[in-house]
């Protein structure tokens, strides 16, 4: 099985992390799902990978861009894949 | 004449020595996140697969103390898979099963496959895993199996050390 090209840390039933999906699928970016703790003080492996405990964050190893907040990732993930984008 | 009942589990036909562990893909839990893995993927080398009773059960306390004791996480990979959640798998990791992985299994159907269900009497619409040890190397197949023949049983550690001390130098 090969890496798919996004990593999403996410929590079970976050509206925020919903969103980031029904944008990945829009534009049918592969992803895997690294699911965490509700608990903020259990999310050091997200911390480490984005300098911030909050969900949604994605690591996108095509670009290198590793990304919290999501309207900050829908806008970054329309600018990259979406019409017009780079 | 003790007065206890150590139940006999019928026959059963489990995944075994000689076989290739069935394939499977469920969530794997680590300390930190869980995620879905394929049991082929997690697989590259010597790795002991072990079924226990639901997280929280004394026989998956004393299954963990087992492996901890016997550090086999420092020797080889040890996947372990119960029907409990990953959100309960990753309470037992912060207590112990340092540097082991748990596969969630709650529909028990990788635990149906392996041949290991079991009905626990009071428990309806509960279906358990019998406690059971597989020893792979890194193309899965089955180099030692234990499976419980009783309720409760636990496996031989020392047999465990012998066979894993004959995979890994």
């Amino acid at each position: 099985m090969t890496e798919p090209q996004i990593t999403l840390y996410r929590l079970q039933a976050c509206p925020y992390c919903e969103r980031v999906v029904r944008t990945l699928s829009r534009f049918g970016l592969e992803y895997e799902s690294r699911y965490v703790e509700p608990m903020h003080s259990e999310r050091n492996a997200v911390k480490r990978v984005s300098g911030a405990r909050s969900v949604p964050a994605i690591v996108d190893r095509e670009t290198g861009v590793t990304m919290s907040e999501s309207a900050n990732i829908v806008e970054y993930l329309e600018g990259t894949y979406g019409e017009g984008g780079s | 004449m003790p007065d206890f009942d150590v139940v006999s589990l019928p026959e059963t036909e489990h995944v075994a020595e000689g076989d290739v562990a069935p394939d499977f893909t469920r969530p794997l839990v680590n300390e930190e996140y869980w995620e879905d893995a394929a049991l082929d993927d997690a697989v590259d080398g010597p790795t002991l697969l072990v079924f226990h009773p639901m997280d929280g059960a004394f026989q998956a306390t004393y299954l963990y103390n087992t492996i901890d004791d016997h550090g086999w996480a420092d020797d080889l990979d040890v996947l372990g898979l119960s029907i409990s959640s990953p959100y309960a798998h990753k309470r037992l990791l912060a207590e112990r099963g340092e540097g082991v992985r748990i596969f969630s299994d709650p529909s028990a159907g990788v635990i149906e496959e392996y041949g290991l269900a079991h009905d626990i009497d009071g428990m309806t619409g509960v279906t358990e895993t019998r406690p059971a040890v597989f020893l792979l190397d890194g193309d899965r197949a089955v180099e030692y199996a234990w499976v419980a023949s009783e309720h409760p049983e636990f496996p031989d550690a020392e047999e465990i050390d012998d066979a894993v001390g004959r995979l890994v130098d």
